[in-house]
């Protein structure tokens, strides 16, 4: 499989503190990556130079072989805050994408209506995002981020505002739709159940300056069933996930100590 | 009562009647029980016997409509500039650090004390009355707009971007829509301040309007004629700020929502 993204030597620092340290990935195109690490390690950081919201202070970022300078249509993003907007209706919040490309309307309506359908939020075209609970809303950016048809969807912590039970179904919605379509993602979370469930390949991240520690493939093949967190391969891979994040955030806290 | 519990919507309303009724009481015990000497206070029913002589016979209804079109003309003139400005400037910083000094001084500069200035330059007529109003209002309205704008969500910017929008199309797609109900409200506020200044305005070198037969009836000790004119004034705003509320209400339905 080709690589989609390329990121080399990206290093990110912040007046003296350095965040992120020259860091390497090949994301593969189809793949569904996971990056685990504690808090403050650095992975938003890189999720957020890979979408072009914030500048590497050296190395670069390549999508399809180009550089990115900024932000762009091509990298969707759903982040661990509700960005719905709240002036605009489910709907129209699921078209926003398409109408800044200046799709006839009933095009853009066509395409939302099967994204909205996918997440499950049929009817609830007319409501706006207040009416709606964390879990809907979330599942609402998920249709705004796809239905732009990006090269690849980057997700910061989406789920981790939720209870843990919406979570578990937002995981299985999102891990389905994925097996459908194969978006490339990279999905950032400190939930090592989460990693394991839904990535294809897990990352760890050391604590503060971060860097890719660890990387792991997932050999549990899709279509995955919520019944395969209770095996023996999800259970070994999450043991040593679980010591290894572990390590970091002890590292983490006696930094801060 | 318990603190921050609402009242019912039928209760909210006969307490806001109560105690309009509390006032009107309090007034007529002071002026028919004799406590206060007609010439300082007139009595509920001589104001209202005022006002129908001065409505039917000395023309004050055109007064009414003089103070109302300076209102709305200066308040419009200073919302015209002042949103565009505003937004310029709570969306781009250069703009904001060249007018935000000047605009936060020219604030303070209390619009009343430009009037004998404003007589010098624009004469007593029209144009003094409404740049009296204008100045105002204007440069709190840039202000506020600016800062409303300027403090835009930055995560739903940045989802706005990562969704393809680029400079022009985030202002137009997610700055104002963002804004507006809070723009709104300002605008509904600085009318409230418009009528205090009109009235300001009209004291002086006025021979039209509201606050000019307030100055006429001093003259005359028609203390009825003064109040009858504030209640005037005083009722007007009321009706045009529930109407202002009622328009930002049908145009923003979903900044009312989880309030």
């Amino acid at each position: 499989m080709a690589n989609i993204l390329t990121v080399r030597g990206v290093e990110r620092r912040f007046d003296t503190t350095l965040a992120l340290q020259a860091t390497n990935l090949d994301v593969a195109e189809n793949d569904f990556v996971t990056i685990l690490g504690p808090s403050g390690c650095g992975k938003s950081t890189l999720l957020r130079i890979v979408a072009g919201l914030d500048h590497p202070t050296a190395g670069e970022v390549m999508l399809d072989g180009r550089r990115i300078e900024g932000p762009g249509a091509d990298r969707g993003m759903v982040f661990q805050s509700y960005t719905l907007f709240p002036w605009l209706t489910v709907l129209d919040n699921v078209c926003f994408g398409l109408a800044e490309r200046g799709l006839p309307r009933a095009q853009q309506l066509d395409i939302a209506h099967g994204f909205l359908a996918k997440v499950g939020l049929k009817g609830f075209d007319k409501h706006y995002p207040k009416q709606l609970s964390g879990g809907m809303q979330q599942r609402t950016a998920i249709a705004r981020a796809l239905a732009n048809d990006p090269r690849m969807l980057l997700m910061d912590e989406p789920f981790g505002a939720l209870d843990h039970q919406t979570r578990e179904l937002m995981q299985e919605l999102l891990l389905g739709i994925w097996e459908e379509q194969r978006k490339t993602v990279i999905f950032v979370t400190h939930d090592i159940d989460e990693a394991v469930f839904m990535g294809s390949r897990v990352l760890v991240m050391s604590a503060r300056p971060g860097r890719i520690k660890l990387d792991r493939e997932v050999a549990i093949p899709h279509p995955r069933h919520y019944s395969i967190k209770t095996t023996p391969v999800f259970s070994e891979l999450k043991a040593e996930l679980t010591e290894q994040v572990r390590v970091e955030v002890r590292a983490a806290q006696a930094a801060m100590a | 009562m318990r603190p921050l519990t609402p009242v019912s919507p039928g209760a909210r309303v006969a307490l806001g009647i109560s105690f309009f009724v509390v006032f009107v009481a309090v007034w007529s015990i002071a002026t028919f029980g004799g406590f206060v000497q007609k010439t300082f206070l007139a009595d509920p029913i001589a104001m209202l016997k005022s006002g129908w002589v001065l409505l039917t016979e000395m023309g004050f209804a055109k007064d009414i409509g003089m103070t109302v079109f300076r209102v709305l003309g200066g308040f419009v003139i200073a919302a015209v500039i002042a949103v565009p400005l505003g937004v310029a400037m709570g969306a781009y910083k250069p703009i904001e650090a060249f007018f935000e000094p000047f605009v936060s001084f020219a604030r303070y500069l209390p619009a009343s004390a430009f009037i004998p200035l404003l007589i010098l330059w624009a004469g007593i007529g029209e144009a003094q009355k409404l740049s009296v109003i204008f100045l105002g209002s204007f440069f709190s309205l840039v202000l506020m707009i600016s800062v409303t704008v300027g403090n835009t969500r930055r995560d739903l910017v940045e989802a706005a971007y990562t969704l393809g929008v680029k400079d022009a199309s985030l202002i137009r797609r997610v700055l104002i829509p963002g804004a507006a109900p809070e723009i709104a409200e300002q605008l509904r506020m600085v009318l409230g301040w418009a009528w205090t200044y009109v009235i300001v305005a009209e004291l002086i070198g006025a021979s039209s309007g509201i606050g000019h037969m307030i100055t006429d009836s001093q003259a005359l000790l028609a203390t009825d004629q003064i109040i009858f004119g504030i209640i005037v004034i005083g009722v007007i705003g009321l009706v045009s700020d529930l109407f202002f509320k009622w328009v930002n209400r049908v145009l923003f339905p979903w900044a009312q929502l989880g309030r």
